[in-house]
């Protein structure tokens, strides 16, 4: 079950990936498109919590770090979707979370996980760019990812929860 | 069933709630191994000095180069799926706004032919006499065309693209990237079947331009922005000359047509900067390409060169 439950945990993030770079260019504002990784990862975190959540985010942020078009310092995206991992699981009661707690959950991810990024893009030079653009990109990703999070968040935990095995036995 | 059947089943699904979830579950999910969260960030930490220090040589690039083999068909795939789709908005266009864009490229065109862009530069070379060697070299070039495939995030901060042919199709790093307005970028790395553009309007990417009208040459920088308010950075090496507005701005070229060939058209001036402090001049221009709609592109190859598709010879020739 473990096996399985991570493999379809991976597709789901290398879909996330492929749509991200492929699909959502298209419909971009001023190059920024929803981080559809950043939003499995979230969900992840919701209905599984934490422990899983690093180990999904640290996956899904080399994934990222990796795959064609990138050309950041690879590794940055990993450590920003550690942390949202962390934080997102933090967040997750014994309740399931209200339709208001999960926007509020992804807003603050998004805000924390795009800054992340940037921050260690300024540390390292990565990006010749100065704070206000990074903050106008780092704004748009938020109201992004909070647009998508009610198309993409429900599935994703619904398909997080179908995978949780019984703990009752 | 009676009045107390509905209480029983609330009662009931509560207990097997707090038996699921109960207090032992919740320390178990909500709080994870403070070791593997700390593995994990280390691991990124690592991640980031390898790729940082090592240069071309690091370690990451082979695993770069192993995950785009795998995602690069993906992408590939997954962008010719959804081309009708992206194309399916065009057809809506009213005949208004068709008869705007056949007023707007009909003005746009006459005020192209009586400035004849590249005319100036052109002369400028035969007068320096190196036009004909130059035209010789320009000969040996074919371009193979490809498709952008996937464009990465702003949220990345690094303006790249992935086209559709690899290796196989003849590609190699530091290749000059083309198309119909001008000067895309150059090929970052290659996988068997994709490529990554580095965009001249990414932060990293430095291009020796020349100044049509006056020879002059400088290095052009991107500012990392795509789209409308995409610019360029031109620093010339010169400052006793002024660029007027409108000079068309070409590359410089390098020694054997790696990372830019010569003569490729790049922007046009719109407005100049000097700095007394620096004592240079820095000229802003404004792309031909519209890099926020790339599409079809054409990647410079050797003539000759074996692809796997059809390669656009120097003198338009399919081969």
């Amino acid at each position: 079950m473990s096996l399985f439950r991570g493999v379809v945990a991976a597709l789901a993030v290398s879909l996330a990936l492929v749509l991200q770079v492929s699909v959502f260019p298209h419909l971009a504002w001023q190059g920024v498109v929803p981080n559809l990784c950043l939003l499995v990862v979230v969900g992840a975190a919701l209905t599984r919590g934490p422990q899983f959540a690093v180990v999904l985010g640290f996956l899904a942020g080399v994934a990222l770090d990796l795959a064609p078009p990138a050309d950041h310092v690879a590794g940055r995206w990993a450590l920003a979707l550690v942390i949202v991992g962390y934080l997102a699981g933090r967040v997750r009661q014994d309740v399931r979370p209200t339709a208001t707690a999960v926007v509020a959950t992804v807003a603050a991810s998004s805000f924390v996980g795009t800054s992340v990024f940037a921050i260690s893009g300024l540390l390292l030079h990565d990006p010749a760019l100065g704070v206000p653009d990074l903050l106008r990109v780092i704004l748009v990703a938020v109201a992004w990812d909070v647009l998508l999070t009610p198309f993409v968040l429900p599935l994703v935990m619904k398909m997080f929860q179908l995978l949780e095995p019984a703990r009752t036995a | 069933m009676g009045p107390f059947g509905k209480l029983d089943r609330r009662r009931f699904r509560a207990a097997r709630e707090r038996r699921w979830r109960g207090p032992g579950q919740l320390d178990e999910g909500s709080r994870p191994s403070r070791s593997l969260v700390v593995a994990l960030v280390l691991a990124s930490l690592t991640l980031i000095t390898l790729d940082y220090h090592g240069g071309d040589d690091s370690p990451v690039e082979s695993a770069r180069r192993a995950v785009g083999e795998v995602f690069g068909p993906v992408e590939t795939g997954t962008a010719t799926a959804i081309r009708p789709f992206t194309a399916v908005p065009e057809w809506f266009r009213s005949r208004g706004s068709l008869h705007d864009d056949v007023a707007r490229l009909e003005a746009e065109n006459s005020r192209l032919r009586s400035q004849a862009v590249t005319e100036d530069y052109d002369r400028n070379r035969l007068r320096e006499y190196d036009g004909l060697t130059a035209a010789a070299d320009d000969l040996g070039y074919a371009l193979v065309p490809a498709r952008v495939v996937a464009l990465g995030p702003a949220q990345s901060f690094s303006d790249t693209v992935t086209i559709d042919a690899g290796t196989r199709a003849g590609l190699r790093p530091d290749m000059t990237v083309l198309n119909n307005d001008g000067l895309v970028g150059r090929v970052l790395r290659v996988t068997a079947t994709t490529a990554t553009v580095l965009l001249v309007v990414d932060t990293d990417s430095v291009v020796g331009g020349r100044v049509g009208e006056s020879m002059e040459v400088g290095f052009l920088h991107g500012r990392g922005v795509v789209g409308d308010t995409g610019r360029l950075d031109l620093e010339l090496v010169d400052d006793s000359e002024v660029p007027d507005r409108n000079d068309t701005v070409v590359t410089w070229g390098s020694r054997d047509g790696a990372p830019y060939v010569a003569g490729v058209p790049v922007g046009r001036v719109t407005s100049v900067y000097s700095s007394v402090r620096e004592s240079t001049q820095r000229a802003v221009i404004e792309p031909y390409v519209d890099f926020a709609s790339l599409d079809l592109v054409g990647v410079v190859v050797p003539s000759g060169t074996d692809s796997d598709r059809a390669v656009i010879e120097a003198d338009g020739s399919l081969q």
